[in-house]
């Protein structure tokens, strides 16, 4: 498939994987942002092609996981309301609130749709006027821009029946979280290449000069991410930290300046929890109060709604690269894929999961080693 | 359970024990095996029913029965290559081949929406009959109940078959052995998406047209060419990568299969990659795999070639950790195939 298959050669990656390894005088421990080169590594095997001195780590870059609970708590009590139709991206529907998820709300008669675009539920809000439309907007700078649009469009039509429960994040804070810890590891990072279509990379020029890390624009297939790590060591072995765009066929310096003025029109920067990561300051994005009629935490009296989270899951501090899953107490034992106590576990390309299918022998011989 | 985890979470995990019927526990993954082996496989306890394969085996004064059915809920009734009729008698049929039988009878239940036009169904039922002269099987008993508007989707169709067994060879999971060749007749996630683009609305460059066919001739040229078949599964909901794991699971043995050998149309490929779906997990209707031993695979391909299926070899039965189905991807590392928990799901960007 074209534009495709040239970023999944495997000649091409082997001959990138030896650069790699003649370029890395040292061990470097490199962070990917983005839930979807996560998810590329693991499905690659790139974490286990790579030479041994490159330190993989998953950031916070995967929009359903770090949706706080509260916000998924807030989606199920509007969807029982009479009158209303819950709208979602499907892989929100199976994540749990504090008691239940959204596939059992629909399961007992709930209104809940599955639509792929705001778009699909600003059209059910036009034919459906007797009804209440609520779109639940997760998700980082890459979906905000047609949210934006949605919640825009919405009010030149005056469509008084839609609205959208805004749990929007920006990456550029969670990263500054990750690069403030005491405990951070990190040396460079992948930038995800969706997002920086959209915002350009100004932000992490700013990253680069606070913080001396040095990041690379970076896309998603194999190739793409072997050049991203490649560009890293590189930057790393010279001591020049800087940004470098390895997604130059998508991503542009200033981005895409007519998505950012209409995201900046609907939305401004709020304080927003995460999921594993706690609040972080100006690193959401809630509607202006000129849009604050399209806003369904108002419009059903839900915003001071507040849930605190426990458990023993360290999935949070996994994804902040402070530990790796061999450091977790439960891992293999009461968390494994089968019953998994958390993300990372629970599907066989999460950062747990694959260290367990993988590595599990190398494990037992650590465990081995630390109790003798 | 699923309160438990939830009190011992601070991040989000699937729910797997849920107190109501979610459409994902008609996915074909994780949560259907959970609910066949804790509430069906637990309430009708019995020999028959613990062989896990597409159908029963039956036997009485020599004779051997082959025994199975299967619901059709497809929507839209109609889609690019096929329509629910001519589903409900394939799907069937395709079953019985599975088990190495011969399809003779099979019996047809309706169960129609109020409202449906007439002319629908006349057109399902035509479909069937076509359906069932090309596979060589009989209509010979059927049912038709209607419900109220609102309470069903047009028509779903409930078919049972009969096979006969006409040979000593029992083709089940548990004679996979290592060294085995896991060979498959063509491309993989035609029907899946092809269903899907007729529900969605959604418009590919290309057509892209169900895989929808009768197998029971094919499995037949097979055996009378005394290939040693130890294994045959059709590829339906959960796709390949369910059919093998629910193989290697029963078998008790390991498959190894290599990501750059499995064909997937160029279609069905961009059309996974815009979704986020995965083509190992969507669903098929005229697509099986067949495990035979490593001296018999050259004439597996070499049959089913002549039958015009584009077949080829995509893994092998190995050593490795039993239960377990690897791939090798592309670029040479090896991964876990798992089961799906739920169904798949579009992703967000």
């Amino acid at each position: 498939m074209k534009y495709l298959d040239e970023f999944r050669d495997p000649i091409a990656a082997r001959a990138m994987l030896e650069k790699i390894s003649v370029a890395a005088s040292r061990e470097w421990t490199i962070m990917e942002v983005c839930g979807g080169q996560t998810h590329s590594i693991l499905k690659n095997g790139l974490d286990r092609l790579l030479p041994r001195r490159i330190n993989i780590l998953h950031g916070p870059g995967c929009p359903v996981c770090v949706t706080p609970i509260e916000m998924i708590d807030r989606a199920i009590e509007i969807a029982q309301r009479p009158g209303v139709i819950l709208c979602s991206f499907g892989d929100m529907l199976r994540v749990p609130g504090s008691r239940r998820d959204l596939l059992s709300v629909k399961a007992e008669g709930g209104q809940v749709r599955t639509v792929y675009s705001p778009l699909d539920a600003l059209e059910m809000a036009r034919k459906n006027r007797d009804l209440e439309i609520v779109f639940f907007a997760i998700g980082f700078e890459t979906t905000a821009p047609v949210n934006a649009a949605a919640v825009y469009q919405a009010a030149t039509e005056h469509l008084d029946n839609f609205s959208i429960l805004s749990a929007q994040v920006l990456v550029p804070p969670a990263i500054e979280v990750i690069l403030n810890s005491e405990d951070c590891r990190v040396n460079g990072f992948l930038a995800a290449g969706h997002v920086c279509a959209i915002t350009g990379y100004s932000d992490y020029e700013e990253l680069v000069e606070n913080y001396h890390t040095p990041f690379v624009i970076t896309g998603f297939e194999p190739l793409d991410i072997l050049q991203g790590i490649y560009m890293t060591v590189v930057m790393l072995e010279e001591g020049r930290p800087a940004v470098n765009n390895q997604y130059r066929r998508v991503v542009r310096r200033d981005g895409n300046p007519e998505a950012k003025r209409l995201m900046g029109k609907v939305f401004e920067r709020v304080d927003r929890k995460w999921r594993g990561l706690g609040n972080i300051p100006g690193s959401g994005l809630g509607l202006r109060a000129e849009y604050a009629a399209f806003d369904a935490a108002r419009k059903f009296g839900l915003e001071q709604y507040e849930k605190e989270e426990a458990g023993e899951c360290i999935s949070g501090l996994i994804l902040q690269g402070l530990k790796k899953p061999f450091d977790c107490p439960a891992f293999s034992e009461r968390c494994t894929p089968e019953h998994p106590l958390g993300a990372t576990m629970v599907s066989s390309e999460g950062a747990c999961a694959a260290y367990y299918h993988y590595s599990l022998t190398e494990f037992q011989r650590i465990k081995k080693n630390r109790n003798e | 359970m699923a309160e438990e985890n939830n009190k011992a979470t601070g991040c989000p995990l699937p729910l797997s024990n849920y107190p109501r019927i979610l459409l994902a526990h008609g996915g074909g993954g994780r949560l259907m095996h959970q609910l066949i082996d804790e509430i069906f496989r637990a309430s009708f306890d019995n020999p028959d029913l613990e062989t896990g394969h597409d159908g029963a085996i039956l036997g009485w004064s020599g004779n051997k029965l082959v025994f199975t059915t299967d619901s059709y809920v497809v929507d839209p009734l109609f889609f690019p290559g096929g329509d629910i009729g001519m589903l409900a008698v394939y799907g069937t049929v395709n079953d019985l081949a599975m088990c190495g039988a011969r399809p003779r009878y099979l019996s047809a239940s309706f169960i129609i929406e109020e409202g449906l036009p007439v002319e629908t169904l006349r057109m399902v039922a035509e479909s069937m009959h076509r359906a069932a002269v090309e596979a060589g099987i009989a209509i010979v008993t059927g049912d038709t109940k209607v419900v109220e508007h609102g309470h069903g989707h047009g028509v779903f169709i409930n078919t049972a078959g009969a096979g006969s067994l006409e040979h000593d060879r029992y083709i089940h999971p548990s004679k996979v052995v290592p060294g085995d060749v896991v060979i498959i007749n063509g491309d993989i996630g035609r029907h899946g998406i092809a269903v899907m683009s007729a529900r969605e609305g959604m418009q590919f460059e290309t057509e892209i047209e169900s895989d929808l066919a009768p197998l029971a001739a094919t499995v037949a040229r097979l055996m009378e060419n005394g290939v040693e078949i130890h294994c045959l599964r059709d590829l339906t909901r959960g796709g390949l990568a369910t059919g093998l794991i629910e193989i290697a699971q029963t078998g008790k043995v390991s498959v190894v299969i290599e990501e750059k050998s499995i064909p997937v149309s160029g279609p069905v490929r961009g059309a996974c990659e815009m979704l986020g779906y995965d083509p190992l997990y969507i669903a098929n209707e005229g697509r099986f795999v067949c495990l035979v031993p490593e001296k018999d695979s050259g004439r597996t391909i070499e049959i089913m070639r002549s039958l015009s299926w584009p077949a080829t070899i995509i893994g092998r039965v190995g050593e490795g950790q039993l239960g377990l189905v690897t791939m090798i991807g592309a670029i040479g590392a090896e991964r876990i195939i798992d089961m799906l928990s739920g169904e798949q799901l579009p992703r967000i960007c």
